[in-house]
């Protein structure tokens, strides 16, 4: 038994780490097949305009992959972005007015980032009441988030685009530091501090526990209602930091931005290989979905394949990456 | 043994092998099944048992050899084509769709039609009372599979296969979840059906059943055919031998144990029937546990055994009332974070949906209700982690070729080990285990025995709800016999006899 137990284990180590490296065999491939026909793919400039068309999905995937790990879902991640960023916007524009006590407040850049990241957070914070204490199915909790922050953008900037922000976002959406820039710096933070909540604390076994067996976790003595209240609101407030990135690379916020956007981080996460039923999965494999996600759409852009047909070619990718998955699981 | 054609062979096994990854689950076996006979198939865990009824039921469509079927070869590409050709399967895990109603699931993918083309569900409930007649079982047909307990759901899957007509019914370890009432009618049933001529196939683990239903006997080991013959030709110590390669003793004896001074005491608990308020689900049950007791709570389905100890880890918190004493001072469980800040653990009788996580490793299982303690500043520190499970490792007896194993890819017995290594890990004072070996091998059931009987003698105390009476009456010191939801009875170990606890756990004054 023991015998044959350590022989099955070599053997499913040699395929999970194919599963594992598959991602990123792909990757390496896209790279080379676009490298190879679409010129100036492979350049320095592209190299850094790719991280950083992909540092909003990076910040909404990695939230999504805490929720998808719990066996949720988090619809709202585009309407949250827009809400907030137009907050930030706002508030750094106009300040705030409140006419029934006849006071006006000013906010300064970091303040008004601060409060939007707050709106954002908050909005998670809501989605996890409604699913953790109301237990409305993530599904739906979060769509109906996902209108009612999108009303709210559009009441809040009045259906047109807030623009004009000044240093501090430009900063932030445009410029370097240390060679590199700013946007892949706060992604690259968010990404480190996720992998190591997920692997190294308590908080992030837990995420793994719930989405593995959530009456199993309870049973031993997990506070479930707690640990997705806190993914809720994580994934909220990563959703903000996208607002944050979209306005600053902007220098604007539409109530439209965002649109759409929470398919695909569902489809990074899922392309790197986190289960939808929770419990399976990892940020480092999400970052090989955003990157694949991103390479694919600056490569096509490249070869200037028209924008329909980059959808039907994305979408394909992402039944390629699941079909391969499951084959993969199945012959374990 | 030799193997020769019998007149009344309805399904013949030639030289069956079949092997995962190069591992050989089934090596050159060849059996026959014969029609009107119980035809039981034994072996520890892992000894090819249900690889084989996979085989026989269609599951695994490739492997090497042959099966015969009333005299045609056969191969079936899939279970519907098993199904069709008259073999019905039971498996151990219950395959029933839980939020569709007991007849639905009888006549899942079968349903009765109407010229309309809508389901007929009048003919289609009708006829599933009728099936759940012959079976004793008297449950509505609309309610969901959910709201039924384990063993109930058991007797809607034989519904399920008998309602197939078929010749062949494979049954993977069906006593495993009932009680023994239950299995007196099932084994009547069993009867019945091979005497209409229907060939059972009956996988077990325990070993007395065998001579109280089976006809002939097949013992499996490692993959290969041991031994087959007449049941009449074969004793228990024989077979036992035969599936376990060496002689092991039968039943574990408990060792007698000091009892010290009351850790644990409950008092008038009470549990709400959801459905209809004013009935208890579990009944002012009171009882106390000493320092190094084992106490079983014996009941039959439906007694509100599993309840009670819920009820106790602070599951029902709103529904529940009743007063809880550690070490006489008294204390507030409403939830299972309070069960084990208070001490009480609680083994759980359904390891794969509630025990454990499966697709995590043994050592993030058996840390998971206390991985404060593998934390280092703050964050987790895999040696710690490590560390811890490979004490439980070493101490327990688990068979893992390390604790980064994945869980799932352990045996039923060693699974459970785990289980019980997480909540030792919490250092509890008092621990509650439901059905502890259910569905686990004859070895591994042992080495639970053994293991429990450890625990008590290190001090804790154990409460063991069970539905074998001769596991209850091997470990437990005390026992409390619980009917509909009350206290009827309790026996201290020298009092208990089987009979004495049947009588107090059948409902007075009506058939169960």
């Amino acid at each position: 038994m023991n015998y044959i137990g350590q022989r099955m284990l070599k053997l499913s180590d040699h395929k999970s780490l194919l599963v594992k490296f598959q991602s990123l065999l792909a990757l390496l491939l896209m790279v080379a097949i676009f490298s190879f026909c679409a010129e100036g793919f492979f350049s320095t400039d592209n190299f850094w305009l790719v991280l950083t068309q992909v540092s909003v999905n990076m910040c909404l995937s990695v939230g999504m992959t805490l929720v998808i790990l719990t066996g949720g879902i988090d619809l709202s991640v585009g309407s949250v972005l827009a809400l907030s960023g137009a907050v930030m916007a706002g508030l750094l524009k106009n300040g705030l007015e409140l006419p029934a006590f006849n006071l006006f407040i000013g906010l300064t850049a970091l303040g008004a980032i601060f409060t939007g990241l707050l709106v954002g957070s908050f909005l998670g914070f809501f989605n996890g009441l409604m699913i953790a204490l109301l237990r409305i199915p993530p599904f739906v909790a979060t769509l109906a988030m996902m209108t009612i922050a999108r009303g709210l953008t559009q009441l809040w900037t009045g259906g047109a685009a807030i623009t004009g922000l000044g240093d501090v976002l430009r900063y932030v959406g445009t410029e370097r530091f240390a060679g590199v820039p700013v946007l892949v710096w706060t992604c690259a933070a968010i990404v480190a501090i996720a992998m190591i909540v997920l692997r190294k604390t308590r908080f992030g076994r837990y995420i793994y526990a719930v989405g593995g067996n959530e009456r199993a976790a309870r049973l031993s003595g997990l506070n479930v209602k707690r640990i997705k209240l806190r993914v809720y609101t994580i994934a909220g407030a990563l959703s903000a930091v996208g607002g944050l990135i979209v306005t600053s690379k902007l220098d604007s916020a539409t109530p439209i931005a965002g649109d759409g956007y929470e398919l695909d981080s569902i489809a990074a996460v899922v392309i790197g290989g986190t289960s939808l039923s929770g419990g399976r999965g990892s940020v480092l494999g999400t970052v090989l979905g955003v990157l694949i996600i991103g390479v694919l759409n600056s490569g096509l852009i490249i070869l200037s394949v028209p924008p329909f047909w980059q959808k039907v070619i994305k979408g394909c990718v992402i039944l390629l990456a699941v079909a391969m998955d499951k084959l993969n699981t199945k012959e374990q | 043994m030799a193997l020769s054609k019998s007149d009344n062979a309805v399904l013949q096994a030639r030289n069956i092998s079949k092997a995962f990854g190069g591992i050989k689950a089934l090596d050159d076996v060849s059996l026959e099944i014969c029609a009107g006979k119980v035809n039981a198939i034994v072996g520890e865990n892992g000894a090819g048992k249900s690889t084989l009824m996979r085989i026989f039921s269609g599951v695994y469509a490739e492997y090497e050899g042959q099966i015969v079927l009333d005299g045609r070869t056969v191969a079936f590409a899939n279970p519907a084509e098993a199904q069709d050709s008259g073999i019905a399967i039971i498996h151990q895990e219950l395959n029933l769709i839980p939020h569709l109603s007991v007849a639905e699931n009888v006549f899942l993918g079968r349903e009765y039609v109407s010229r309309m083309g809508l389901i007929d569900y009048r003919s289609m409930h009708n006829e599933t009372t009728r099936i759940l007649k012959r079976l004793d079982l008297d449950i509505d047909p609309r309610v969901a599979v959910s709201g039924l307990r384990v063993g109930q759901q058991q007797v809607v899957e034989i519904a399920h296969a008998l309602s197939l007509d078929a010749c062949i019914v494979i049954m993977d370890e069906p006593t495993s979840a009932i009680s023994d009432h239950e299995i007196e009618i099932l084994f009547g049933l069993i009867r019945s059906l091979t005497a209409q001529g229907v060939a059972v196939v009956y996988i077990t683990h325990k070993l007395d059943e065998l001579f109280q239903i089976a006809d002939t006997v097949t013992v499996l080991r490692d993959g290969r055919l041991i031994g087959s013959g007449p049941v009449e030709e074969v004793t228990h110590d024989n077979i036992v031998r035969m599936m376990v390669g060496r002689d092991v003793k039968d039943f574990f004896v408990k060792v007698d144990v000091a009892a010290a001074q009351v850790i644990f005491a409950v008092s008038d608990i009470c549990l709400v029937d959801p459905a209809r308020g004013a009935d208890y689900v579990v009944d002012h049950v009171s009882f106390e546990v000493k320092a190094g007791e084992v106490l079983g709570l014996f009941g039959l389905m439906g007694a509100g055994r599993t309840e009670l100890l819920e009820t106790i880890f602070g599951l029902h918190p709103n529904r529940s009332s009743g007063d809880m004493f550690l070490d006489g001072r008294q204390i507030e469980i409403d939830s299972p974070i309070d069960a084990i800040s208070s001490g009480v653990g609680f083994v759980t009788e359904d390891r794969k949906a509630e025990g454990l996580i499966l697709e995590m490793s043994v050592a993030a299982n058996i840390s998971l209700a206390s991985l404060e303690q593998t934390e280092r500043f703050e964050l987790l520190s895999s040696r710690l982690e490590n560390r811890l499970a490979q004490d439980y490792v070493k101490r327990l007896g688990i068979k893992t070729p390390s604790v980064k194993q994945i869980v799932e890819n352990l045996s039923g017995g060693n699974q459970q080990k785990v289980v019980i290594a997480k909540w030792l890990a919490t250092n509890p004072r008092v621990l509650l285990l439901d059905e502890p070996t259910r569905g686990i091998d004859i070895n591994a059931k042992n080495e639970i025995y053994k293991l429990v009987s450890e625990l008590a003698g290190a001090g804790l105390a154990i409460v063991m709800v069970s539905s074998e009476l001769p596991e209850i009456m091997a470990i437990c010191d005390r026992v409390i016999v619980l009917s509909e939801g009350r206290q009827t009875a309790e026996f201290t170990s020298s009092q208990a006899t089987q009979e004495l606890i049947m009588k107090a756990a059948i409902p007075q004054g009506q058939a169960v």
